[in-house]
C-alpha cells in the first residue's frame, strides 16, 4: 500500500505539491487528473523516489521510500515516464529484459527469459521482439516500454501518461492490458491521464488535482460529474451515460 | 560478437609482439627491456584511457564526450607551465620524475574532488552542470597556461612543449611499476559497478526505476574517471582525445550496448592504435612527429564525420 503523508515540492520558492496527502489502495486502477501544470507527473516522480521531495513522507508497506533499499524497491514499485528517448540501439527483447535487472542484475536465468517473453506476449510486440526500437512507430514503442515494466514485475505500477502519442486502437490496447493487470495479477496500478473519458472508462479510482493540491478523490461514479469536474477544469464538462459508462461531452 | 572481441584481442596481441620483436637488433639486451617498457606504459595508459572514456560517455548518456571536458588535461598542463614559469625547467619539480608524477596526479585528482565535491552538495546535483563548470575551469586554465607561456623565455618553452604531448619514449619504470599497481586496484574497485554500467546507459530515470544506486555510482564512476585520467595523463602526457576515437570505433565495431564486451573491444582498439601509432612514429616518420599529434590528427577527422553523421540522423 502506498500512503502519502503532507507532502511538498518547491520550484525556486514557488510549490508545484502542496502538502498533499493521499492513499492508494491495493488491486486497483487509480487515475491522476487535472489541468496542466496540476502536479500530476511531479506527484508520481516523488512517489516513485525519480524526484526528491521537500519536506513529507511517502511510506510503501509501512516502510518510508527513503528508507528502502534501492534494489529491493525496484521489485516493488515501477515507473514509466512519458518520453523515453534512449541513445542506444536496442531490439524490444533486449529492452524488455532490462526489466528483469532487479532481480537478475544483468546475468539473466531462464526464469527471467520467461518474464521477458511472457512480457512481449502480453502486449503483443512477439512479432516485433527483435526488431531495434527506432524501427517501430510511437505506438510499437510505448508498448516496449510497457512491456519492460510488466516484466519487471512489481506489484505497484506507476505511468506517466501511458496514452500519450497513441492512437484510439492501442490506446483501448494499453488500458485493457492495465485493467488484466489489475484483475488478474492483482498488480496495483496508478496512472497520469489527460482523457478523462478514459479514466472514467477503466479506472476504480479519480484523484483530481489542481495547482499542487488534490481537489477531489473518489470512486470513479464520484468524480466522473458535471459539477464537479466543472469546478475542477473551469469548463461545463455535461455527462452523459452510454452503455453505463460516464462520457463527458465537453468537446463544444 | 564473441568472435569479433577474439580477433580484436588477437590483433592487439600481434601488434604489440610485432612492436617488441621486429626489427630487434642483434644487441637486443638492451633494445628489449627498453621495448617492452614502452608496450607495457601503453597498455596502461590506452586501456586506463579506454576505460575511462566509455564509463564516462555511458555516466553523461552522450557519444561525443571525452573527460578532458571536465578540464583535467587543463589542469595538467597549467601546472607543468606554472612550474617551469616560476622555478624554471632545470628546478627539481620539473626535473624530478616522481616529484612531478605525485604533484600533478595530486593536482589532478584534488581538482576532480573539489569539482563535484563543491556541486554534488548543492540543490540541483545535475552532472550536466558538473561538466559545464569543469569545461568553464578548463578553458579558463587554458588562457592562464596560454598567458604564462607567452611569457616564458624561448628555450625553456621548448623543454616545456615537450610535456604537451603524450609521449611513450622516455617513461620511467618505477613511475611506470606504480601506475601499474594503482591503476590495476582502481580497476578492481570498479569492477562492482560494471553491471550498473548498461542500465545507467538507459538514462537516469530508467536506471533509478531498475533499482541502481544511481547518486552514489555516478559519484563512484567520475572519481574512477578521475583518477585513471590523472595518472595516465601524468604518466605520458595528454591524450585523452584518443578514448573519443577507440569507444567509439568499439560500439561500431561490436554493435552492442553490453559493457562487458564494449570494456575489453574499446582497450583492445585503443591498445591496437597505441601501439601501431608508436610503431609508425618510431618506424615510418623516425620520430619526427610524435603519438598524440598522429591521434589527435585521426581522432579529429574521425570527431568531424561524427558531427556530420549526427546532424544528419
Amino acid at each position: 500500500m502506498i500512503e502519502v503523508r503532507n507532502v511538498t515540492k518547491m520550484y525556486g520558492g514557488k510549490p508545484v505539491i502542496d502538502n498533499v496527502s493521499l492513499t492508494i489502495p491495493e488491486r486497483k486502477i487509480t487515475s491522476f487528473i487535472g489541468p496542466n501544470g496540476a502536479g500530476k507527473s511531479t506527484l508520481l516522480s516523488i512517489i516513485s523516489r525519480l524526484l526528491e521531495k521537500n519536506s513529507g513522507t511517502v511510506m510503501i508497506d509501512g516502510k518510508d521510500i527513503s528508507a528502502w533499499n534501492t534494489r529491493d524497491l525496484a521489485r516493488k514499485i515501477s515507473i514509466l515516464k512519458q518520453s523515453n528517448h534512449i541513445n542506444m540501439r536496442l531490439t524490444v527483447r533486449e529492452l524488455v529484459s532490462f526489466g528483469r535487472f532487479p532481480y537478475s542484475q544483468g546475468k539473466l536465468s531462464k526464469e527471467d527469459w520467461t518474464y521477458v517473453d511472457e512480457a512481449i506476449a502480453y502486449m503483443e510486440l512477439t512479432d516485433l521482439k527483435d526488431r531495434f526500437l527506432d524501427q517501430l512507430s510511437g505506438g510499437q514503442n510505448q508498448r516496449a516500454y510497457i512491456a519492460m515494466i510488466i516484466a519487471q514485475n512489481t506489484d505497484v505500477i506507476l505511468l506517466d501518461e501511458p496514452l500519450n502519442n497513441l492512437d484510439m486502437k492501442h490506446s483501448v490496447q494499453i488500458m485493457k492490458v492495465l485493467r488484466r493487470l489489475v484483475e488478474e495479477l492483482g498488480k496495483t496500478v496508478v496512472i497520469v491521464i489527460h482523457d478523462i473519458n478514459f479514466a472514467s472508462c477503466y479506472s476504480d479510482n479519480i484523484v483530481a488535482l489542481k495547482d499542487g493540491r488534490i481537489v477531489q478523490e473518489g470512486t470513479t461514479e464520484q468524480i466522473i460529474d458535471g459539477t464537479i469536474l466543472e469546478s475542477i477544469y473551469e469548463m461545463p464538462i455535461p455527462i452523459e451515460v452510454i452503455d453505463g459508462n460516464r462520457i463527458g461531452v465537453y468537446f463544444k | 560478437m564473441k568472435a569479433k572481441l577474439t580477433i580484436l584481442i588477437v590483433l592487439a596481441i600481434v601488434v604489440s609482439a610485432a612492436f617488441v620483436l621486429v626489427d630487434l637488433p642483434s644487441n637486443w639486451d638492451y633494445a628489449l627491456p627498453r621495448r617492452l617498457k614502452k608496450v607495457a606504459a601503453i597498455l596502461l595508459t590506452g586501456g586506463a584511457i579506454a576505460y575511462a572514456t566509455l564509463i564516462f560517455q555511458t555516466m553523461t548518456n552522450n557519444r561525443i564526450l571525452t573527460p578532458s571536458v571536465i578540464g583535467l588535461d587543463s589542469v595538467y598542463m597549467l601546472f607543468q607551465t606554472f612550474i617551469v614559469f616560476v622555478f624554471g625547467s632545470m628546478s627539481l619539480p620539473s626535473v624530478n620524475k616522481y616529484l612531478n608524477f605525485g604533484l600533478t596526479t595530486g593536482l589532478m585528482m584534488l581538482f576532480a574532488v573539489l569539482l563535484y565535491r563543491f556541486l554534488f552538495k548543492r540543490e540541483g546535483k545535475n552532472l550536466f552542470f558538473l561538466l559545464l563548470v569543469g569545461l568553464v575551469m578548463g578553458t579558463l586554465f587554458g588562457s592562464m597556461t596560454t598567458f604564462l607561456q607567452v611569457l616564458i623565455d624561448p628555450n625553456e618553452f621548448l623543454v616545456l612543449q615537450g610535456k604537451m604531448f603524450a609521449s611513450f619514449n622516455n617513461v620511467n619504470s618505477d613511475l611506470l611499476l606504480l601506475s601499474a599497481v594503482l591503476i590495476v586496484l582502481i580497476g578492481l574497485f570498479s569492477m562492482k559497478y560494471n553491471k550498473y554500467l548498461d542500465v545507467m546507459a538507459l538514462g537516469r530515470e530508467h536506471a533509478v526505476n531498475l533499482g541502481v544506486p544511481y547518486q552514489r555510482t555516478v559519484k563512484q564512476m567520475l572519481l574512477v574517471v578521475a583518477l585513471l585520467i590523472s595518472i595516465s595523463t601524468a604518466l605520458v602526457g595528454p591524450v585523452t582525445f584518443l578514448g573519443l576515437l577507440v569507444v567509439n570505433l568499439a560500439y561500431h565495431y561490436i554493435g552492442t550496448y553490453r559493457h562487458s564486451l564494449l570494456i575489453p573491444a574499446s582497450i583492445g582498439i585503443s591498445v591496437i592504435a597505441l601501439v601501431g601509432g608508436q610503431m609508425l612514429v618510431e618506424r615510418v616518420f623516425t620520430f619526427s612527429t610524435t603519438v598524440s599529434v598522429l591521434i589527435n590528427f585521426i581522432g579529429g577527422l574521425y570527431f568531424i564525420y561524427l558531427l556530420l553523421k549526427e546532424s544528419r540522423a
